[in-house]
């Protein structure tokens, strides 16, 4: 079987397999922001994401902003409505059970996804690629957007952990973590710290959004379909950690892409397997501990 | 300096704290039952009372950390029921919690820097460790690393850097050696010299009575007597009968 296995389809799968990742380790990073300060388990995580993409298709074909700009502008519009989302819906609940914080934003996470399925429709919507064409490597053909999306959700990722690992706000983000109370007794206003982190990490998922508008249709289920991953990540790589979700989120992204090649029908399934093998050996995560946020 | 030889203490100045029949809530649970009592500028005040009497409340009150409160808490004329967490930090009081709370996500140095300047006469980082010797050469170590003792000073060396004149202590000796307790007792001694006003809630009587101006008798959420150091002194038989022992 093996010998039928030629460079090409190795490298081009680990191409998809980069891609896949990028999206994976730049969702789950914001989910595991998110679950580090808040507790909260957030399920509207991929709604937002697919709202990053729709936002940055409407900029594009209603008021002709291309993707450049709508690179930054979507991010922050987003973030703005999960500011709103957090004071509104997820700060009354704060002092109950989490389950409440993951109902309500599993019930955004339908609501956003019906409205939008209501407005546009159900079938993905093209998104033309910023950067076209590619280079030839001889072994496999690179296109330029897809090596944009890999190198852009690296430093991404790099920067968001550098940020929360190595900076002043980082450990306050880290500390608030641990004791709300006592980060706020310095003097710390830890109820906007919150509340800005949550807009944070809804503005990732948003950029992850716009990034990924040109790789995939954009349509309503795209975030729903890639959720189930992202907690998968999250839980593999240990529930909260930063540096686990980046890192589990690339692994599996290659993961899945190689199991392609050796056993197609199982590539989907490959993800779960290995979840349930993680927690059976390290129930906490395989980064559990490691550069919490 | 010497444990037995204290600075000698600054006059006491004008009310800066002000309880005045504060009572408190854990969700249903009444803790505190109308105390009242006040701070002068320059004192150090203990309260004393046994376990579940309502000292740490009292201080998680003034903090804010319990919310559901009434009553009223003065500090320098501004009332702090109703004020968050964080605003009371603000007007300048530091709090240092029974439990220490160091942070283990942390090292040394960052839970000791953690808190932002807020105000003028905060201690620098240079200035800090030279208080705290100990902690320089810990200063990369992960904060919940030190032993009880100095992650001790690392709890209130830590309230030191925001410039609060104020400061609230939660048991310091609590669970450390009697030399390390010595050593805890001259950095109080220390900070009260340099003009520090502070609320301590302390168990060892004896830590209590070689630190403190007066002490506040709580029993059952309630101000049972007010004492100074020399009543205190003159009358122990009254205070182990409030105390149990």
């Amino acid at each position: 079987m093996f010998d039928m296995i030629s460079p090409q389809l190795v490298f081009g799968q680990l191409l998809i397999g980069l891609i896949n990742g990028s999206f994976y380790a730049m969702l789950s990073m914001g989910l595991a922001i998110i679950f580090g300060l808040m507790n909260v388990v957030n399920f509207a995580h991929g709604a937002q994401y697919m709202l990053g993409a729709f936002a940055a298709w409407v900029l594009l074909n209603y008021l002709g902003v291309p993707y450049w700009p709508a690179l930054f502008i979507v991010p922050v519009v987003v973030a703005l409505f999960g500011i709103l989302l957090e004071r509104l819906v997820l700060k009354p609940l704060q002092n109950l059970d989490h389950l409440y914080g993951l109902l309500a934003t599993y019930a955004v996470a339908l609501i956003v996804e019906g409205l939008v399925r209501q407005r546009y429709g159900s079938t993905g919507l093209p998104y033309g690629s910023p950067i076209p064409g590619g280079v030839n490597l001889g072994f496999m053909f690179l296109p330029y957007y897809r090596l944009w999306v890999v190198v852009f959700s690296i430093v991404t990722c790099l920067g968001t952990w550098l940020l929360i690992e190595h900076t002043k706000l980082g450990a306050y983000l880290r500390a608030a973590n641990e004791r709300p109370d006592i980060v706020e007794s310095f003097g710390i206003n830890v109820p906007r710290m919150v509340t800005l982190t949550y807009g944070l990490g809804v503005g990732l998922a948003a950029l992850s959004g716009v990034l990924a508008a040109p790789v995939y249709q954009v349509s309503p289920s795209m975030g729903s379909s890639i959720m189930i991953v992202i907690f998968a990540v999250v839980v593999i790589g240990g529930m909260g950690s930063i540096i686990g979700a980046i890192a589990t989120g690339y692994m599996l992204g290659i993961l899945e892409a190689m199991t392609k090649i050796i056993y197609p029908a199982g590539a989907s399934t490959v993800i779960f397997v290995f979840m349930i093998l993680a927690l059976i050996i390290r129930p906490n995560g395989l980064f559990a501990g490691a550069g919490k946020s | 300096m010497n444990f037995e030889k204290a600075l000698p203490a600054p006059a006491l100045g004008r009310t800066v704290l002000s309880v005045e029949n504060l009572s408190a809530w854990y969700a249903e649970s009444k803790a505190l039952h109308g105390m009242s009592f006040d701070v002068r500028e320059g004192e150090l005040l203990t309260l004393i009372g046994r376990n579940g009497a309502g000292k740490t409340t009292t201080l998680r009150s003034i903090m804010g950390i319990v919310r559901k409160r009434t009553g009223s808490i003065k500090f320098n004329g501004d009332e702090l029921i109703g004020r968050r967490v964080y605003e009371v930090a603000r007007k300048g009081i530091g709090y240092c919690p029974e439990e220490r709370a160091i942070f283990s996500s942390l090292s040394v140095k960052e839970n000791l820097t953690l808190p932002p300047i807020l105000q003028k006469g905060g201690m620098s980082d240079e200035e800090l460790f030279k208080t705290f010797p100990n902690l320089l050469s810990r200063a990369g170590s992960q904060g919940t690393k030190l032993s009880g003792g100095e992650q001790q000073m690392l709890a209130i060396a830590r309230i030191l850097r925001n410039g609060s004149r104020f400061l609230l202590l939660d048991e310091p000796s609590e669970g450390l050696a009697p030399v390390v307790v010595k050593e805890i007792a001259e950095i109080i001694l220390r900070l009260k010299a340099q003009g520090f006003t502070i609320i301590l809630v302390e168990q060892n009587l004896r830590f209590a009575r070689r630190v403190a101006d007066r002490h506040v008798i709580v029993e059952h959420g309630k101000v049972v007597d007010i004492l100074s150091t020399a009543e205190l002194e003159a009358d122990m038989d009254r205070v182990q009968t409030y105390l149990g022992v």
